[in-house]
């Protein structure tokens, strides 16, 4: 099954509604319970950093039988040190995305202990590729 | 604790309550980070915050948290309670700190996620 929804960077009232889509999807399809709470939560994450320090975006979502296979890609800034950016604490969120509730630096550190294998590519000036994969 | 206790220990109003408040808590967590509250392994617990946006009722609904405090006499928008109905999440308006809140909810028996 393989389906998508875009992101709009900067509108934060829809941030998380395709992360919401995709949980009750993978409800309906009976996957455990623990599993669709580490996986939602990571794509949220996802979806929000799109939101927050991007310009706009698609999600694109994949289930099989054995794995959930997540991306989002983006068109935005790019990340130009990835290796920083996994630092929990590490944030160049704008005062406005912290006044949301974001900005403290965990959610790439959290993405990454909620999913099996996590994949960033990223072009500095044109975007980002962040892709999840959950063994179920 | 039921839904109803909660609020009476804090002079709290319940603005949502899913399945007639008949959900128990036993445990909370208090932060205005969301991204905090997206690394907790616990579910159905009381979430106390002085975020009021529809990302803390996402937040919520992503992370299996069942009840949120709006501290500080922040007010929730009929967005908010729309979202949190829809993902049977109980919500309380309450006019303490923080501090007094989880303070209070603490010395009723209400246990730390960590
Ligand atoms: N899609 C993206 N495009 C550009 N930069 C990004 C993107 N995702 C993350 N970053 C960069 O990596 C940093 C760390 O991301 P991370 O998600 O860990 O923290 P945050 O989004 O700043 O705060 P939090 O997730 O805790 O709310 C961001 O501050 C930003 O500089
Ligand atoms: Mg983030």
């Amino acid at each position: 099954m393989q389906f998508e929804y875009s992101i709009e960077g900067g509108n934060f009232s829809r941030a998380g509604y395709a992360s919401s889509e995709v949980k009750k999807k993978l409800k309906q399809l009976n996957v455990d319970l623990q599993v669709i709470k580490r996986v939602v939560v990571a794509l949220y994450e996802a979806e929000v950093n799109v939101v927050a320090h991007a310009y706009n975006g698609r999600m694109e979502v994949e289930i099989d039988k054995d794995k959930i296979k997540l991306a989002l890609v983006d068109s935005g800034p790019g990340i130009p040190d990835i290796d920083k950016a996994m630092e929990e604490g590490y944030s160049t969120a704008t005062p406005e995305v912290r006044e949301m509730g974001f900005g403290a630096g965990m959610g790439l550190p959290n993405i990454k202990k909620n999913v099996d294998v996590l994949t960033i590519n990223s072009v500095v000036g044109k975007g980002t590729t962040v892709q999840m994969i959950t063994y179920i | 604790m039921k839904l109803q206790e909660i609020a009476n220990k804090i002079d709290g109003r319940v603005i949502t309550a899913t399945n007639n408040g008949s959900m128990t808590y036993d445990m909370a967590f208090a932060s205005d980070l969301m991204s905090d509250v997206l690394t907790l392994q616990n579910d159905n617990m009381v979430l106390i915050t002085g975020l009021a946006t529809l990302q803390t009722i996402r937040t919520a609904e992503m992370a299996d948290i069942n009840c949120i405090i709006f501290v500080r006499n922040k007010k929730v928008t009929a967005e908010m309670v729309k979202l949190a109905s829809d993902s049977g999440i109980d919500i309380i308006e309450c006019r303490y700190s923080m501090f007094r809140t989880s303070g209070l909810l603490f010395q009723s028996g209400l246990k730390p996620v960590y």
